[in-house]
């Protein structure tokens, strides 16, 4: 076990992933950084530092630095993928989905259902997502709902260092495209993550606190956020049952319809806005199969309809906090 | 130089497999019994066969909405294609694309597409793997007129000729994309190559109507993107002798027009008048290709209508790999 940043555990993965398959590639816009300056290839090493050293290692067929041309990155890897290669694109920020949407949900999506499952379409695509560095309204939100809509495409949201590196690499070796969000808030974060190789499986659903009273439901970089809410309710008796999803497609439906059978309350928390959104799905989900277990109406947590706001006032305003979701679980154990 | 009569005589069948595909599919489309929106490549045969006769299965193409000629050039089975269409369960897509989504991913056919401009950027992405794989392979993005005004195929453009990619933007232009004259939409009045050029690739022009020069213009372009020379783009003037999809009532043509281009035109007309006034072939040779191919089609569309129909279970598979 070492301690690193969630960056350095994903940073990692990719050496482990790339040096284990050669069919492995990089690709996207200043994944390398300095091409083409005088401070020379990896003067940046990405933004995130996410691939840095990639690309003295492996060389520039392989770690592929690209202008900024979002749709024919996507593209690219799409291509790549249907010629049998696992690229691994980095979009830079989950909003960017936005500039190239028609090659994630009309091409890589679609290839093996659309040519009658005789080909696979291997492809990652890493964005960095989510709110809580004041990025303002076109490089702070969250996406991964829209993306879980569209069928075809797996979606997954890590929420500690040890969590990135075994979803990512089972992201690379996954035979279906893979939209792989990284909390970006969460990138300096530290935690113990075990160097050797391991895989965490899709649609498995992580325990992240044990309760018997209220089933909190979330993923990504809002799973700390509800484990300090669950520790504070904890210290006053009330029992959280704390699931990070890791994957929103596939969804563990199994692990959200146990608790809720045990505990019969259900708070979702979700940083996507509320219309057709994740948690109204995850509602519905439990609503349509557990309906008899509810003892509360389900509780949602979820910023509101706008887009995020800069301003750091307004910004924690927008997005779901321990206080939210705190009294989220207070009103449905204060229900009848 | 002087192709061999195997070459010539293979060249001809497939651009008139290509061409009762398509005149037939026109045929029984009226009849209603195939469902969907059909874009036929009639017209257009000598460049999908120009092309493909110089590729083997280690280089890829992608095709268009109109992608029925791409197909068959590529090797995709034609009485696969013709299920497919069909929407039969026997499909080579299992009946789940259609006409607009015809893919062989084996043969290097990374398939027609519904979306245009779509195309070039999965043809850079598989230029990258061919390049990577180091066996001269090429990858070859077909694009109409009307893809060439997408951002998508700016962006492919230059990304192939930043990486140095051994990509082909070939650009059919049959002058309409859609129902719009190219002199109105492509704004350097109708010159796609040189905006081609401008990104830095090195670009040929040829008469897409012409086997022969298509063919030997195509020679030379793939040897330049197989000895790693980067991207290449290629405008082809050519003619598309049906609507932009079937139903279409045309009415944006000139008077006279079908006639005139069926007339002037026909790649196979000119193939033929050609290769038998040089006395490079025999009229009967060609008859003889001619007869063989009609069988294939009406062998192929008789097998169509009798296949089976995709059972609704099959509605949910083949979206994942594994889920």
């Amino acid at each position: 076990m070492a301690t690193m940043q969630l960056r350095e555990a994903i940073n990692l993965t990719l050496h482990q992933e790339m040096e284990r398959d050669p069919n492995v590639i990089c690709l996207g816009e200043d994944l390398v950084g300095g091409m083409g300056t005088a401070g020379g290839p990896e003067a940046i090493g990405g933004i995130w530092k996410t691939t840095a050293g990639l690309y003295a290692k492996f060389g520039a067929d392989r770690v592929i630095d690209t202008p900024i041309s979002e749709s024919a990155i996507i593209g690219a890897a799409a291509g790549a993928a249907l010629a049998g290669k696992r690229p691994v694109a980095e979009l830079m920020f989950a909003d960017f989905i936005g500039v190239c949407l028609d090659q994630i949900w009309n091409q890589m999506a679609k290839f093996r259902y659309m040519f009658g499952g005789k080909t696979t379409c291997p492809a990652v695509i890493r964005v960095a997502y989510g709110a809580g560095r004041n990025a303002g309204p076109q490089h702070s939100q969250a996406a991964y709902a829209m993306m879980t809509a569209i069928p075809g495409l797996k979606v997954v949201i890590p929420s500690t260092p040890a969590e990135a590196k075994g979803l990512l690499a089972s992201a690379i070796r996954d035979d279906d495209p893979v939209l792989f969000f990284e909390p970006k808030a969460l990138y300096a974060t530290r935690g113990e993550v075990p160097e050797e190789e391991y895989l965490i499986p899709f649609g498995h659903a992580r325990s992240v606190r044990e309760g018997e009273h209220a089933t909190i439901v979330t993923c990504g970089q809002l799973v700390g956020t509800a484990e300090k809410a669950a520790d504070t309710l904890a210290k006053e008796g009330i029992g959280c049952d704390l699931l990070d999803l890791r994957t929103t497609s596939p969804l563990d439906e199994e692990a959200i319809l146990d608790s809720v059978e045990t505990t019969g309350r259900l708070i979702v928390v979700d940083e996507n806005p509320p219309r057709c959104g994740l948690a109204a799905d995850i509602a519905g989900l439990v609503a349509n199969k557990a309906f008899a277990a509810l003892r509360a109406p389900i509780q949602l947590v979820t910023p509101p309809h706008t887009p995020v706001p800069f301003a750091p006032e307004l910004e924690q305003a927008y997005m779901p906090s321990t206080a939210k979701i705190e009294a989220a679980v207070r009103a449905a154990l204060n229900y009848r | 130089m002087q192709l061999s009569r195997e070459l010539m005589l293979r060249a001809y069948r497939q651009m008139k497999v290509i061409r009762e595909f398509e005149e037939r599919l026109h045929a029984e489309i009226q009849t209603g019994e195939i469902a969907g929106f059909t874009h036929l490549y009639s017209g257009q045969e000598a460049v999908a066969v120009g092309v493909c006769e110089h590729l083997t299965h280690d280089d890829y193409i992608i095709s268009t909405h109109r992608g029925h000629g791409h197909c068959i050039a590529k090797g995709c089975d034609v009485k696969g294609m013709m299920q497919e269409i069909y929407g039969r369960a026997g499909g080579l897509c299992k009946g789940k694309g259609g006409s607009m989504h015809i893919a062989d991913v084996d043969k290097g056919m990374l398939g027609a597409n519904g979306i245009v401009g779509a195309g070039a950027p999965i043809a850079v992405g598989a230029g990258i793997s061919a390049k990577l794989d180091g066996k001269g392979g090429v990858s070859i993005a077909f694009s109409g007129d009307g893809a060439c005004n997408q951002g998508t195929t700016f962006e492919a453009m230059n990304m192939a000729v930043v990486l140095k990619a051994p990509v082909i933007f070939l650009f059919e232009n049959n002058h309409y994309s859609e129902h719009t004259g190219v002199d109105y939409a492509v704004g350097t009045a109708g010159d796609i190559a040189s905006r081609a050029e401008a990104f830095g690739m090195k670009v040929w022009r040829g008469n897409g109507c012409d086997f022969f020069e298509t063919f030997e213009l195509m020679r030379e372009v793939i040897e330049y993107c197989r000895a790693g020379n980067g991207p290449a783009a290629v405008e082809l003037d050519t003619e598309r002798f049906f609507g932009h999809f079937e139903g279409d009532p045309q009415r944006y043509r000139g008077k006279g027009e079908l006639d005139r281009i069926r007339e002037e035109r026909d790649c196979l007309t000119n193939f033929r008048a050609k290769v038998t006034g040089a006395k490079l072939l025999e009229a009967a040779d060609l008859d003889a290709l001619d007869a063989e191919v009609l069988t294939l089609i009406d062998e192929a569309v008789a097998e169509a209508r009798a296949a089976p129909r995709p059972s609704a279970d099959n509605v949910l598979t083949d979206v994942y790999v594994n889920y």
